[in-house]
């Protein structure tokens, strides 16, 4: 089975709204490996500019797959998520995510192809503030891998 | 600090490596909530004919900005980053080895300046990322604001 292909231009609204945590940041950034202390010290992010710990320039997936969680959960989409394999990944920051921050993230739905005997799905999140301030825009690609 | 009008197109930023064992992948998987079985479970990652538990794509995209992020001083730099994910990178168990301290897989990056915008003083860095002797990321770039 692939994806139906009556999914593009659906838009999935912004569910609960995502509150950014500074343990979280922290956490996050000792997972990715990443050294900067503007991740860890609110110290040296305000020597940066930023009021808390900065996020990693990833950190957005977490927010981006939890908007992706409800298309793969919609039995519209006939999507079997054992089957799914990321295929590819952007991110485009408009202002960067701080601890403190509360974030929503509504799903559009760019793009349905046949790949093959699969198919790949195209989604974009698009992050803000609850005030409706632009964040970041996430696009994602996910193939569908077919049955054998 | 990095000065835009000391960069030059084709230049090389430096190279970084990053080591991943299956508590890494444990590690990113509660960080970022991806808990699909197939970075943690052998015997789930075979059953979908995986060759074994292989790291989230997320982990190594996540992960190699570093190389980035550090040259340039201020993560937040980083205002656009894409790659497409082409190969997995295969996270081994090996017998007798420490789950938590083993080496694991080496994921090395080598950046380069790909392209230079002097009106929006951005400086595109391509990054080169191999696992296992191949390439794991293709059109891995990363947007500097300067």
């Amino acid at each position: 089975m692939g994806i139906n292909p009556d999914l593009v231009g659906r838009i999935y609204p912004a569910g609960q709204s995502y509150q950014v945590g500074r343990e979280k940041i922290r956490e996050f950034a000792t997972a990715v490996k990443a050294t900067s202390p503007a991740h860890f010290d609110v110290e040296a992010a305000r020597k940066l500019g930023f009021n808390d710990v900065v996020a990693p320039p990833t950190f957005a997936i977490i927010i981006a797959q939890r908007a992706d969680a409800q298309l793969i959960a919609d039995p519209a989409s006939g999507i079997d998520f054992s089957r799914v394999v990321h295929a590819d990944q952007r991110f485009t920051h408009h202002r960067p995510i701080v601890a403190g921050d509360e974030l929503l993230a509504e799903l559009y739905v760019d793009q349905v192809r046949e790949m093959g005997a699969g198919a790949m799905i195209t989604t974009r999140a698009e992050i803000t503030t609850a005030s409706g301030d632009k964040i970041a825009t996430t696009t994602s690609s996910l193939l569908v891998r077919a049955e054998d | 600090m990095i000065e835009f009008e000391s960069l030059e197109k084709g230049q090389i930023i430096g190279s970084h490596t990053v080591q991943v064992n299956r508590a890494d992948l444990v590690r990113y998987a509660g960080a970022s909530g991806d808990f699909n079985p197939i970075h943690w479970n052998e015997r789930f990652a075979k059953e979908v004919e995986l060759p074994s538990v292989i790291a989230h794509g997320m982990f190594t995209m996540g992960s190699v900005i570093e190389l980035v992020s550090t040259w340039v001083g201020n993560p937040a730099a980083v205002i656009d980053y894409q790659t497409r994910f082409t190969k997995p990178v295969v996270v081994e168990d090996p017998e007798g080895s420490n789950p938590t301290d083993h080496e694991g897989t080496t994921i090395s990056v080598e950046g380069k300046v790909g392209a230079l915008d002097a009106e929006a003083r951005t400086a595109r860095i391509d990054l080169a990322v191999s696992a296992n002797d191949s390439k794991v990321l293709l059109k891995c770039q990363a947007v500097v604001q300067l």
